[in-house]
């Protein structure tokens, strides 16, 4: 297909380098510089989607960010990506896309019936519609409302894309690369401040791409191409284009959004799709410029009505004609801008002003151009269904109340001008308090809450001339404080056109008889009768009229309906707008990308992997791992086609009979040294520790303040001021902390210093009647036995060469040792310890098996420990001190913790014999009574014991103490199941603790 | 993001930093009667101040101090940092 609509020359598109594109199917051709917008309209092709609400049909608005219409779905490189704004998408070859909230065609969509039943479709519909009967939200409304909702489909396959993350500082940053964005940024480098200046379209320039002026006896363009080429030249300066600043968040950061590879049909090998930047900026300038806002009349959504900055746009950077018999709606001078660049390139548009004898340099030149114009006229509505035909218009009275006669007129297209809009986001977002300015009729900062500066027409100021000279001097100011440099420059002297004030109106009244939908928001379809009806109902403050109208609430946030929407409620309420009050601002500024903002945290990247010096040695051993936090563990050693229950139950088995060997690197460990370490523990444990000796390890259990266990270990007696704290995986990092909290803050006065060491040292548990024997053959130089080293002994050994502690400390309950050697050495000491091993027929065991032996023991780990319990829960209550003071102490007086019947430790035990009991099963006395059953307890941790070969299982149980013996049922509506049990002591296997003597 | 002072290492991002809570709370002394209300005071009770609170922080990707922080609990400006050990006037 042709393109009809390029005018013969001129754009900055580069016209020598041709991509073809397909839009719903159909093949085109467009230019390199083109956005996807540019290149349709280059076609003739207008009609793009459908309305939210209505399915109405849907063109171009805008040029850019503001666009509400122009939403379609990317295709890239087999990849799918929704909510993508035609006007921001630049062209590139092969590129796909097609319209959204549309079906079976853009043409031809069923969802337009909404357009003819819009009289039952009012403000509140859904609310109002929705909500009765009740049962039918789930089954009927919600599915039908999802179904009908939503501007494209996101893809459910993995993104291959790469997105990556950046952190940044710098002295000034600034947002916009319009005159006032590049004058500071100018100024501001000049003066040896490192600056970066980010544009979010992929041209510099801003407004001086598409204005006619000229600075320093150059046109603004070329102006603005010479302060870039020379600010790229510069190592202080980082200029980025395709990068949208965002958000400002809290003690100046913002983060910013660079498009990397969304321009290119495919990303380039080790380039990132998009990159987020996270900018710590001393000094901060908004130079954002300002959007059009339209003039709210009848039909004013049609397909063909855009904003007249748009229109110039495309014809001055793209070579596109937006229309052929334009028709410019203006309350203010701009529309006279793009009229006559419309004449210029030999098309004659019509003016419509609503003011009565506008004066001004801009006006003057649009009448010697011979352009038709007339004053004290508007268009009252615009007649098509897909496509602007013609316009009705009328002449309106000096109080804009009474239309005159009306007339209809042949055009293609209808640019609107309602005068302009700061944008105000990023400053509003910082905390900025912004305040109404009466001459523009819209909101500017007020005073900076954080250190930001808005410059240019962002801050209100439209004069060209004003903004260069107010830039440049904050841009030396603010860079002068911080580098003490003052390079002098000279502000280039500005030709621009004066332009006289913009006429107080923006929506025509509707005519008689006549029912003109008359839209404030087009992506949500809000209309003037929709907010009428908010307020007719009561709703008040902005924020409230903005939620049951969706007013403002689309992928543009607003960004060209907001001020029209406050104009209408102030006039409704009769108040000033700034009495009204705009919503709030908050970050993003515009749709980012969820990838983006996850960056590479992806999958097992998003959170570091620990594995211990053996994690090879298991690999090759067929270990299957298990996530224990951050850690990869071993949770069996599969043989075979062995099953998870049943390698469990070999290795359990084998660590009762013969000996097994765990891999307990993962155990947090502490160093604890200087001359009040034992004060320390002593403060820290709620058991006895100055007494210990060295060479002697002890079982110890701390508390929070509240009374509530936080962690159980045993810590060691290395030499005299010298001690080895052992933590459990999940509480290392958290026990760590404690211990500063109290020796920085509330003890200072302690001698004591602590460092983490589970790094430093590997460790292998090896446990079983035949350990003792083993640890003799490692060791052929010690005396292990039973007096030599006895329970809860340590001491110091060479394990063929390499320097080993040893422990003796069992958590399966077995005769057991704990051998520490340094990490480096971790998989010699593993591979001796199986070698030597093999003899007394010793397996690796995992987590699983390791699980079943502590249980049926009674010992408790974190799911017994799950920050609920006390030490009388967990039956350690023999551990607490009654002569000594300790953290959390105090708590243990409270009356429930106290209390007679308080729960308690137990095992439980299935009637049958048979049926395993799901964790987190809920002990109940009665199966059959009405729901919420009353609990009595929870399953904390299930096993199947090796010892007698039936489940057995951990309980939490109220009045636990006196439930012994007591028959019960396990109750666990997840898995469907209720288990009759009976309840018995924790300690299900030596109660008396003989074997770890042994 | 708030941006720490941290005052061993310097003007440090807040995800480098753990949140520990009110700085002013005393814990009560070793082997002190205490009443049921001063206990409770001290593990449960703090004022949700808005404005100006001193509060602690722990460097703990950093130097691993804890820190103390003079910061607006409604606007998050921080005003001044201590050590651990540092008298607050």
């Amino acid at each position: 297909m042709s393109q009809a609509f390029r005018i013969g020359d001129g754009g900055l598109v580069n016209r020598e380098k041709k991509l073809s594109f397909k839009f719903n199917g159909k093949s085109y051709f467009g230019y390199e510089g083109d956005t996807l917008a540019s290149a349709l309209l280059a076609n003739g092709v207008h009609l793009v989607g459908r309305s939210f609400k209505y399915h109405r049909p849907r063109g171009f608005f805008g040029a850019g960010v503001d666009e509400p219409y122009a939403i379609v779905q990317l295709y890239r490189n087999g990849e799918t990506e929704p909510n993508i704004k035609a006007t921001e998408q630049e062209l590139f070859e092969g590129l796909e896309a097609k319209s959204v909230n549309c079906w079976p065609s853009v043409n031809f969509d069923i969802g337009a019936i909404n357009n003819f039943l819009k009289i039952f479709l009012p403000a509140g519909f859904y609310y109002k519609t929705f909500m009765w009967p009740k049962s039918f939200w789930y089954r009927i409304y919600e599915p039908f409302i999802r179904k009908a909702a939503g501007l494209g489909v996101a893809s459910i396959k993995h993104d291959n894309e790469r997105y990556e993350h950046k952190y940044e500082y710098c002295d000034l940053l600034i947002a916009g690369s319009g005159p006032s964005g590049l004058s500071s940024a100018y100024a501001a480098a000049k003066n040896g401040a490192r600056v970066i200046l980010a544009e979010d379209k992929p041209r510099f320039g801003g407004s001086l791409l598409t204005s006619d002026v000229n600075i320093g006896n150059q046109s603004g363009k070329d102006w603005a191409e010479g302060i870039i080429a020379e600010l790229k030249t510069m190592p202080n300066v980082v200029v980025k284009n395709r990068s949208q600043i965002f958000g400002y968040y809290d003690h100046n950061m913002l983060v910013m959004s660079e498009k990397v590879s969304d321009h290119l049909p495919k990303t380039k090998k080790y380039h990132p799709n998009k990159r987020l930047w996270y900018i710590r900026a001393k000094e901060v300038l908004i130079s954002s410029g300002s959007i059009e806002r339209p003039i709210v009349f009848g039909n004013n959504d049609t397909p063909g009505v855009m904003l007249s900055s748009a229109a110039k746009e495309y014809l001055k950077v793209y070579g596109v004609l937006v229309g052929k018999k334009p028709l410019v709606f203006t309350n203010n001078d701009s529309g006279y801008e793009t009229a006559i660049e419309f004449k210029k390139h030999g098309v004659d548009p019509i003016v419509l002003d609503s003011r009565k004898n506008p004066k001004s340099e801009i006006i003057d030149e649009a009448k010697n151009l011979a352009i038709n114009i007339k004053n004290s006229y508007v268009v009252v509505a615009a007649q098509g269904y897909k496509k602007v035909k013609r316009a009705d218009i009328a002449s309106i009275s000096d109080d804009k109340k009474q239309l005159g006669k009306i007339e209809s007129i042949n055009c293609d297209c209808i640019c609107v001008s309602g005068f302009w809009t700061p944008t105000i986001h990023l400053a509003s977002q910082s905390g900025n308090k912004t305040k109404f300015k009466e001459e523009i009729d819209a909101f500017v900062p007020g005073v900076s809450k954080q250190n930001e500066t808005t410059l240019g027409s962002a801050n209100g100021v439209f004069s060209l001339d004003e903004t260069l000279k107010t830039s440049f001097a904050a841009g030396s100011e603010l860079s002068k404080k911080i580098t003490k440099h003052d390079n002098n420059i000279a502000i280039p002297n500005v030709v621009e056109k004066k332009s006289s004030q913009h006429d107080k109106f923006w929506c025509v009244p509707l005519p008689k008889g006549k029912n003109y939908k008359r839209f404030l928001d087009f992506q949500n379809d809000v209309a003037v009768s929709d907010v009428e009806i908010a307020l007719r109902e009561g709703y008040r403050s902005i924020e409230h009229v903005k939620r049951y109208t969706t007013l403002g609430m689309a992928t543009d946030q607003g960004k060209t309906s907001n001020l029209n929407g406050l104009q209408l409620v102030s006039e409704i309420e009769n108040k000033v707008v700034p009495a009204v009050g705009h919503t709030t601002f908050r970050p993003p500024y515009t749709p980012v990308s969820i990838g983006a903002i996850v960056g590479r945290e992806v999958g097992k990247h998003s959170k570091p992997t620990r594995k211990s010096p053996m994690h090879s040695w298991h690999e090759k051993n067929n270990a299957v791992f298990v996530d224990a936090g951050v850690w990869l563990r071993p949770r069996y050693y599969k043989r075979g086609n062995e099953t998870l229950f049943e390698a469990s139950k070999r290795e359990a088995k084998n660590v009762r009979t013969n000996v097994g060997v765990c891999d307990v690197t993962t155990l947090g460990k502490i160093d604890v040294k200087g001359p009040d370490a034992a004060e320390l523990l002593n403060r820290v444990y709620t058991n006895a520790w100055l007494k210990l000796p060295v060479g002697k390890a002890r079982y110890g259990v701390m508390l929070r303040e509240d009374g509530i266990v936080m962690d159980d270990g045993t810590t060691t007696r290395i030499s005299e001021n010298h001690y080895h704290m052992t933590t459990t995986t999940a509480q290392a990092a958290n026990v760590l902390s404690h211990l500063e909290y109290y020796l920085q803050l509330v003890w200072p006065d302690l001698n004591v210093n602590v460092v983490s060491t589970t790094e430093q040292w590997a460790g292998a548990a090896i446990a079983g009647p035949k350990s003792r024997d083993l640890l003799q053959k490692l060791f052929p130089n010690l005396d292990v036995s039973n007096e030599g080293l006895p329970f809860m002994g340590y001491m110091e050994g060479d394990l063929f060469g390499v320097k080993a502690r040893i422990f003796r400390i069992s958590f399966s309950g077995e005769l057991a040792y704990e051998v520490n050697v340094e990490s480096d050495n971790g998989n010699f000491m593993w591979e001796k310890i199986m070698e030597v091993g093999e003899d007394f027929e010793i397996q690796p065991y995992g987590t699983e098996a390791l699980s079943t032996l502590r249980i049926e023991m009674g010992h408790v780990a974190g799911s017994e420990l799950d920050g609920r319990t006390i030490p009388y829960d967990n039956a350690l209550e023999g551990l607490v001190s009654k002569k000594k003071d300790f953290i959390g102490k105090r708590s243990l007086q409270r009356s429930s913790f106290i209390s007679e019947d308080r729960q308690r430790i137990v095992g439980v035990v299935p009637l049958d014999k048979k049926t395993s009991i799901p964790e987190g099963s809920h002990l109940v006395k009665d199966a059959k009574a009405p729901l919420p059953n009353p609990k009595l307890g929870h399953i904390s941790a299930s096993c199947w014991s090796v010892e007698y070969d039936n489940p057995f299982s951990l309980a939490i149980l109220k009045n636990g103490k006196n439930m012994i013996g007591e028959k019960l049922f396990a109750m666990s509506p997840l898995k469907n199941k209720v288990i009759p049990v009976e309840i018995v002591s924790s300690h299900y296997v030596d109660p008396k603790g003989e074997r770890v003597r042994s | 993001m708030l941006y720490i002072n941290c005052p061993h290492c310097g003007m440090r991002s807040q995800n480098e930093f753990s949140y520990g809570g009110d700085a002013s709370v005393k814990r009560p002394e070793l082997n002190k009667e205490v009443s049921d209300q001063e206990w409770d005071d001290f593990v449960y009770n703090r004022k949700s101040l808005r404005g100006k609170h001193l509060e602690l922080w722990q460097h703990i990707s950093g130097c691993r101090q804890w820190i103390k922080v003079e910061r607006d609990t409604s606007t998050h400006e921080i005003f001044r940092t201590f050590k651990a050990d540092e008298k607050v006037a």
